[in-house]
């Protein structure tokens, strides 16, 4: 009787915390959630990748800068790359498409939602672990690409004797075993099993993630929604996930070898044990390089559904579109030794990945043309999703443009590892995928949120942002050029790079400012009531064929599928696709 | 009205950055160690398929940016204006822009295939070979197997195809002087090799740009390019021993402090130290050079004081500990002493 009474108590007490509001968050399974849980979480790791950025720029603002301790340094623009890419570009992916993929091809949830949550919570968990190594002092400091055998140690680095020892002897002595042909200990510190362990758990959450799009796309689409009708969006986060499931691995393989050599002994890495350190710098780019596609190909799914939004018409060769995207991930395989020209492969080999880099180009190069045939003929709406999407067109052209003159080796010889390539990184990832995503929350906040963030706040928030990553990031090709290597933490006044890095500096307070600016929209906006109506922007896609925010089970009743664009066809019954699509 | 003031801040801030940049990388030009300033054949063919690159980049950029400004403003939304044609595509225009691409992109494949055998072969007879240490965080150069030892001036004739060695006991560092040629990786177990030639006398900026540790930073060199008879002399005084101080002088008093504070079990002077492998430069002909600690401080007896004072000052994490007597220097030298040693190492041309 008693125990009975204590048990019912306490049923009744676990339904009521997940009945909380923060209850209902920690527990939930819902696709819709979990994806605002994955966007808010990315868009905090922004900051702090953001914090890094602005404390890089403080630094390298004039010559000489004091800012930060060459230690500082090291750890700050690893962490920052290792955030931008692993803890907000990825995350924030996943979390549009765990929100949008379900409602797109009219399913009510994902196919395995605790699934789902697992997986953000190994990239909360993991993030946060990562993280917790600023409290040692000990965050990865090795570039975000890790390169062995800086980042190798043996076990013995790690007994006390070698503890004891200042930073400096430390360093000696990893260069007197290194002088009589023993392993060096060039990481002694956690740092870098911090970055591994770190990564592995995110590196989980990913292909979780990925299985779960790849089963819920291919199996829980609404009666008539076919392959060939799939929103593009959904269409790249299919692709972007096959990439995740092939690619991850050989990130997985590589970091723990570098683990059992930093803890169990082996030499996969340390040359004068008869290890390599060119395996490291394959495994990992045969990850790194499908890595930029998955960073950018739901970017891309995503200006190809909020362009043809705004123009007013379909976008322009879906076909082409979307068997593009099909192209890049396979040839995505194909190219990874272009991270390696300077590495001292023969020149045949070089030839070849020339070659695939110049044929991954051409599929790339069709879209953009897609793009911007997209406008064309269209009625242009520029609003803040619009004019972000637009931007990206250009800043990702450019990005595009300095990416094919790295492929161009005679030229790559010389601006490899220079601040060229970091002008490429930035114009891809931040002219490429930051503006995408800046687009999609603007677009998409309705629909999340039942609230439309503010207009105008959003439109100057563009231009600062514009204005910013052109002042930013374009004076970093030049410093390439004229001969300044990237990760240094400081550099000499006489080399003619002062006014040019001062220059960047401006440009990330100009991005700053637009930052600050979406969080104010941000905040001003969810103090509003949420009154947003079901299809604010008369768009196209199903997402919007439900309330916003939509119910808990997406649909009333499953709705069945015609064309590709839906609510277009419902809105405009004299000129809906299916009249048309047999042709 | 709104829109069209956008589009007009967007040409203005698009023109605006190309004028910048160009003022910008004329008056920054002068010292810069510039890929587009090229003093030998292989930087000079690099450099002229950089301009085709960026030519073709530029015509590209213009073109499609040219469509994408014309279709925001022609097709920008007017009130009344009907739905627009809901056209979905065009194969033959899809095929064409396909192809176009393709042409281009493979005529610059080409070239580039081209120039890199032509990379791969350099064309003069008359050669030499250096052999290139990179170090946690410097750079040694070694002529002659071994016979003549230097540190981060490495000297070269004119005219003369330079065959390099690189070679590298601890991480990755990258060779790279971007006025004579691009840059190859310096890979433990790998020896790769790499030619460069300097087709004018002068001092070429030299930098490891592989990320290597706290001092990636400061891991410059130079290449100082000589007639042939000013490189042989170069060449011949190098190969002596260091020159033997006068007894009872400052010099030989600095000789003693030299081997009192244990800077022999890291630098080797020939005909002064045991011979065998070191972990700090040859200081041989020390006082012949025009910068030291990785290229870092001009080679003055101040500077010089300062860096045997505390290095950790100058070059934070470098292996060359201080001497200033505090907790972790590997001693204390008294500043008679420290004026001693440099007078010496000063003599040692």
């Amino acid at each position: 009787m008693a125990i009975g009474s204590i048990a019912t108590r306490g049923r009744a007490a676990r339904k009521s915390w997940s009945q909380t509001a923060l209850g209902s968050w920690l527990t939930t399974t819902d696709h819709k959630k979990i994806g605002i849980m994955y966007l808010f979480t990315a868009f905090i790791f922004f900051l702090f990748g953001g914090i890094e950025a602005s404390l890089i720029r403080l630094q390298l603002a004039q010559p000489n800068g004091k800012v930060l301790s060459p230690e500082q340094y090291d750890q700050v623009f690893t962490m920052h790359g290792t955030t931008m890419i692993f803890l907000f570009v990825m995350p924030t992916m996943v979390g549009f498409g765990n929100y949008l993929v379900p409602l797109m091809v009219g399913a009510r949830d994902m196919a395995f939602p605790r699934l789902n949550a697992l997986g953000y919570w190994l990239l909360l968990f993991g993030g946060a672990f990562m993280y917790s190594s600023f409290l040692f002092g000990a965050a990865p400091n090795a570039g975000w690409f890790s390169y062995a055998p800086n980042t190798e140690a043996t076990p013995s680095c790690f007994s006390n004797s070698v503890h004891a020892l200042t930073a400096q002897q430390q360093a000696q002595h990893a260069a007197q075993t290194a002088l009589a042909g023993g392993q060096g200990c060039f990481a002694p510190g956690s740092n870098m099993d911090f970055w591994i362990i770190g990564l592995n758990l995110l590196g989980i959450a990913s292909i979780l993630g990925a299985l779960n799009f790849i089963v819920t796309i291919l199996r829980m689409r609404a009666p008539g929604m076919t392959i060939n009708r799939m929103p593009l969006f959904v269409w790249m986060t299919l692709i972007t996930s096959f990439l995740l499931v092939f690619a991850m691995p050989s990130l997985t393989v590589a970091s723990f070898f570098l683990l059992f050599d930093r803890h169990l002994g082996t030499h996969f890495f340390q040359a004068s044990q008869g290890g390599d350190p060119l395996l490291w710098q394959h495994l990992f780019w045969s990850f790194g390089h499908p890595e930029v596609y998955i960073l950018i190909l739901p970017a891309f799914g995503m200006i190809s559904e909020i362009l043809p939004v705004f123009s007013g018409k379909p976008i322009f060769g879906y076909t082409f579109v979307a068997w593009s995207g099909v192209a890049i991930g396979f040839l995505s395989f194909t190219v990874w030794a272009h991270h390696m020209f300077a590495v001292g492969l023969p020149v045949v080999a070089q030839a070849f990945f020339a070659s695939t880099t110049t044929l991954i180009a051409i599929p790339t190069a069709v879209k953009i043309f897609n793009w911007v045939a997209t406008l064309y003929g269209g009625k242009l709406r520029f609003t803040t999703p619009m004019l972000f999407a637009t931007g990206f067109i250009a800043m990702f052209l450019i990005g595009g443009l300095n990416g094919a003159a790295l492929a161009v080796v005679p030229f790559d010889y010389q601006i490899t590892d220079t601040y060229f390539v970091v002008a490429h990184i930035h114009y891809v990832l931040f002219g490429g995928s930051a503006l995408a995503i800046f687009a999609g929350l603007f677009y998409w906040m309705p629909k999340m949120s039942g609230r439309q963030l503010n207009e105008t706040l959003g439109k100057i928030q563009f231009w600062l942002m514009l204005i910013g990553l052109n002042l930013a990031f374009f004076p970093m090709h030049i410093l390439g050029i004229l001969g300044m290597p990237r990760r240094q933490y400081t550099y000499a006044p006489n080399l003619g790079w002062n006014g040019l890095n001062l220059l960047a500096t401006v440009g990330v307070g100009f991005l700053f400012v637009g930052v600050l600016m979406f969080i104010v929209n941000f905040l001003v906006t969810m103090r509003q009531p949420a009154n947003a109506p079901a299809d604010p922007w008369h768009a196209f896609t199903l997402e919007w064929a439900t309330s916003s925010p939509p119910p808990k089970e997406n649909f009333e009743t499953i709705p069945v599928v015609r064309g590709r664009r839906p609510v277009w066809d419902l809105n405009h019954p004299e000129l809906a696709d299916w009249r048309s699509e047999h042709h | 009205m709104r829109f069209r003031s956008n589009v007009r801040r967007w040409i203005g801030v698009a023109v605006l950055g190309v004028v910048t940049s160009a003022i910008l990388s004329a008056c920054g030009g002068g010292k810069s160690p510039s890929v587009l300033a090229p003093n030998g054949p292989a930087a000079l063919k690099e450099s002229n398929i950089a301009w085709m690159v960026f030519a073709i980049c530029v015509v590209v950029f213009v073109g499609v940016t040219s469509v994408l400004l014309y279709s925001v403003v022609k097709f920008r939304a007017r009130p009344g204006m009907p739905e627009p044609r809901q056209l979905h595509g065009n194969t033959k225009l899809e095929i064409a822009w396909t192809i176009a691409p393709t042409v281009v992109l493979f005529i610059i494949l080409a070239v580039t295939i081209s120039t890199m055998f032509a990379l791969a072969q350099p064309k003069d007879p008359n050669t030499i070979t250096v052999r290139v240490l990179g170090h946690q965080w410097w750079w040694e150069f070694q002529y002659n197997n071994g016979a003549v030892v230097t540190a981060d001036e490495m000297h070269v004739p004119v005219n003369t195809v330079v065959h390099i060695d690189l070679y590298s006991d601890n991480v990755i560092h990258s060779f790279w002087v971007p006025q004579l040629t691009g840059k190859t990786d310096v890979i433990p177990g790998h020896n790769n090799t790499m030619w460069l030639e300097a087709s004018k006398v002068g001092q070429y900026r030299g930098e490891c740009t592989e990320f290597c540790g706290t001092q990636h930073a400061h891991m410059d060199f130079v290449v100082i390019a000589q007639s042939a008879s000013d490189y042989q002399a170069w060449l011949a005084a190098q190969a002596n021993p260091a020159a033997t101080p006068a007894t009872g002088s400052v010099e030989s008093q600095g000789l003693t402090v030299f081997k009192q504070n244990g800077c022999a079990s890291c630098h080797q002077i020939d005909g002064v130290t045991p011979v065998g492998p070191k972990i700090g430069p040859n200081l041989t002909h020390f006082g012949s050079r025009g910068l030291i600690a990785g290229y870092v401080l001009d080679n003055t007896p101040a500077n010089l004081t300062t860096w045997i004072h505390d290095a950790q000052q100058v070059k934070p994490g470098v292996d060359m500990p201080a001497f200033d007597g505090t907790k972790g220097s590997q001693g204390n030298i008294s500043s008679d002493q420290l004026n001693q040693l440099v007078q010496y190492l000063e003599s040692l041309q």
